[in-house]
């Protein structure tokens, strides 16, 4: 550490007693406090493995939810939903966040570019509830509750953080290969989709790992949109279920097995994204 | 036109480019697919605005400044769930900011590598966790402690003259400092359960930011001090954090916008009552949870129309805050290192 340098020349004995109590105790505060920071994550890891991994069998990845106050069941219709509404939604984020990506950072002088940027940001800070509300009224007034609704909201969801992300890598491309391609006499956009984009591929594809993972733990925006549903269902324009969906309704439910399928499904999702994150975070490193 | 073209233009490829098609359509594609950044903000003004217009129309600034919300009598004011927004926030910030602040100097600090880079990793899986996860877990665990407590506290007769006092001062709507710190039921759930959870949800937002920061001070300012023979403590609280501070506040900000938006956690836990919070343990709301708790079964058309202002609120109150947060720390971080 930067500091370790400047240790050893200090002249420890001539602290006085009360600077180095301050000291000692002000580090021992800030040790205990990291602590009680990172204590809930292990205690919620160690909670969900030590009450959900006894459902975790067969039947919790290819049956559905049992009857109300039943044993027995799964989450497939839950496991399936998320993965389809997820696909769905990383249509939309995928393409419209890359594009306002190159957008930002390849158009810097386009007019719109400071409108654009400003209206990312902006979206980044809107609560998924209001993305749920807004997407209900965008599809559900006319068309029903729908995986497509829910997916819409995801996917609006996930557009500011693969804007952002992909806008950074872009800008880590040195100018001096962009010049080098026109140079060569590549036009512009050949430019931006032969050289610079295959050159940041790793850094957008973690953006939308990083994107996936954020919005694949949402319930809110999904209670009145994608709205759930009991069986497995793979048409996207009927309600459809999703893990944080019955995780919410089974932890809100008075029956126990539907608490332990909520707490094996919380642990499903927890793993899932802490996955991804991990892998997105440690392909980020290595570049 | 004859200066210019003596002029060697600095990139002569691109411009030569400009007038071939490819440029102009994969522009246009590209400036289309942005363009739907826009079109989000725009409808999502608009629909929330469009479905709030009812509520709005009929109650007016009543709306902010009403403290009924009762779906059967038709009488939607925000009052209570504005409050409790506000109270739940800014409780757990007041939480979060010092714990958070501490473990990024533990981060930047104290820990040596091979124990900051593990320990940041957790911070940032803890920003990972769902809304849900969270609620289920202080469902699960944390609301039954408290429950435990609050018996305990009823059961004991030593309490009883206070209990019957606040219940009264409770039952005109009023509150004492007292009486404000007494239970008034034994479930566990309510607004002290939703401040401790949204406290463990925000706090990785203040911590990674602060964290960033910290690691911008200059390290001359680390080093004069150390060599004038200050103790680690007085390296951080006199040069470390009086240099972090204004980055922290943006850091500080950006939690409170998440605080404000979370949902699930705060719904599962907060006790979905919609009266003025007279009590800590007792049960409150927020604009979201009210949202997520009553939208999906709101029949009528004014009840449904107020679910939704109070969602427009919400937006706005996400995008101010939101929008200082990132001036903040836009201001702050240093050309070239973002």
């Amino acid at each position: 550490m930067r500091a370790a340098t400047a240790t050893p020349a200090r002249p420890r004995a001539r602290l006085s007693p009360a600077r180095r109590v301050k000291n000692l105790l002000m580090g021992a505060l800030i040790l205990l406090a990291t602590v009680i920071v990172v204590a809930p994550l292990i205690l919620i890891f160690v909670y969900l493995l030590r009450e959900g991994l006894g459902a975790m069998n067969l039947a919790f990845f290819t049956r559905t939810p049992a009857p109300e106050g039943e044993a027995g069941g799964g989450l497939l219709n839950a496991i399936t939903g998320s993965l389809m509404m997820l696909a769905m939604a990383s249509v939309i984020g995928v393409g419209v966040g890359v594009a306002g990506g190159i957008f930002l950072a390849e158009y810097p002088r386009h007019p719109l570019m400071p409108t654009i940027r400003m209206l990312s940001d902006v979206l980044a800070g809107i609560p998924a509830i209001v993305m749920g509300l807004v997407a209900y009224g965008l599809i559900v007034l006319a068309f029903g509750f729908s995986g497509i609704a829910g997916a819409l909201a995801l996917g609006f969801l996930m557009i500011p953080i693969v804007v952002r992300t992909t806008e950074e890598v872009l800008k880590l491309v040195p100018l001096t290969v962009r010049e080098a391609g026109l140079a060569l006499g590549l036009p512009q956009w050949l430019v931006i989709l032969r050289i610079v984009l295959p050159a940041a591929a790793g850094g957008i594809v973690t953006g939308v790992m990083l994107a996936l993972a954020r919005v694949a733990g949402e319930a809110a925006p999904l209670l009145f949109t994608a709205f759930g549903n009991v069986s497995v269902n793979l048409d996207p324009t009927k309600p459809m279920s999703a893990l944080p969906l019955e995780i919410y309704r089974g932890a809100t439910s008075a029956y126990d097995e539907n608490q332990r399928l909520a707490k094996a499904g919380a642990l499903l999702l927890i793993t899932l994204i802490f996955l991804t994150s991990l892998l997105a975070r440690w392909a980020s490193r290595r570049r | 036109m004859s200066e210019s073209a003596r002029r060697p233009s600095v990139r002569p490829a691109r411009s030569a480019a400009l007038s071939s098609g490819g440029d102009r359509v994969f522009r246009g594609l590209i400036l289309a697919l942005a363009s739907v950044i826009a079109l989000v903000f725009v409808l999502s003004v608009y629909q929330l605005a469009r479905e709030s217009w009812p509520a709005l129309q009929t109650f007016g600034w009543r709306f902010f400044t009403e403290r009924t919300w009762n779906p059967v009598e038709g009488a939607f004011g925000a009052v209570s769930m504005i409050v409790g927004t506000l109270v739940t926030s800014l409780a757990a910030l007041a939480i979060s900011v010092p714990l958070a602040v501490a473990s990024a100097l533990f981060v930047a600090e104290y820990a040596p590598k091979w124990l900051a880079q593990p320990v940041g990793y957790l911070i940032e899986l803890l920003a990972a966790v769902p809304s849900v996860v969270y609620g289920l877990w202080a469902l699960f665990v944390i609301a039954p402690v408290l429950g435990r407590w609050q018996t305990a506290y009823f059961l004991d007769p030593a309490n009883l003259p206070t209990i019957t006092r606040c219940n009264e001062l409770w039952a005109q709507g009023q509150t004492t400092l007292q009486c404000f710190f007494v239970p008034p039921g034994a479930g566990g759930r309510g607004l002290a359960l939703a401040i401790i959870i949204l406290t463990v949800m925000i706090l990785p937002y203040t911590a990674s930011v602060a964290r960033d920061v910290i690691r911008l001070v200059p390290a001359d300012q680390r080093e004069a001090m150390y060599a004038l023979g200050a103790t680690k403590w007085e390296v951080i609280s006199r040069a470390i954090l009086p240099y972090a501070r204004a980055g922290i506040l943006g850091g500080v900000i950006l939690a409170l916008g998440r605080a404000l938006g979370e949902t699930l956690a705060v719904a599962m836990v907060i006790g979905d009552s919609q009266e003025v919070i007279r009590s800590l343990w007792g049960g409150a709301s927020t604009m979201a949870s009210v949202i997520a708790n009553q939208f999906g079964d709101a029949q009528e058309r004014l009840h449904r129309s107020s679910v939704v202002a109070l969602g427009l609120t919400l937006f706005f109150l996400s995008v101010v805050v939101n929008f200082a947060a990132r001036l903040i720390i836009a201001r702050l971080t240093p050309k070239g290192i973002q």
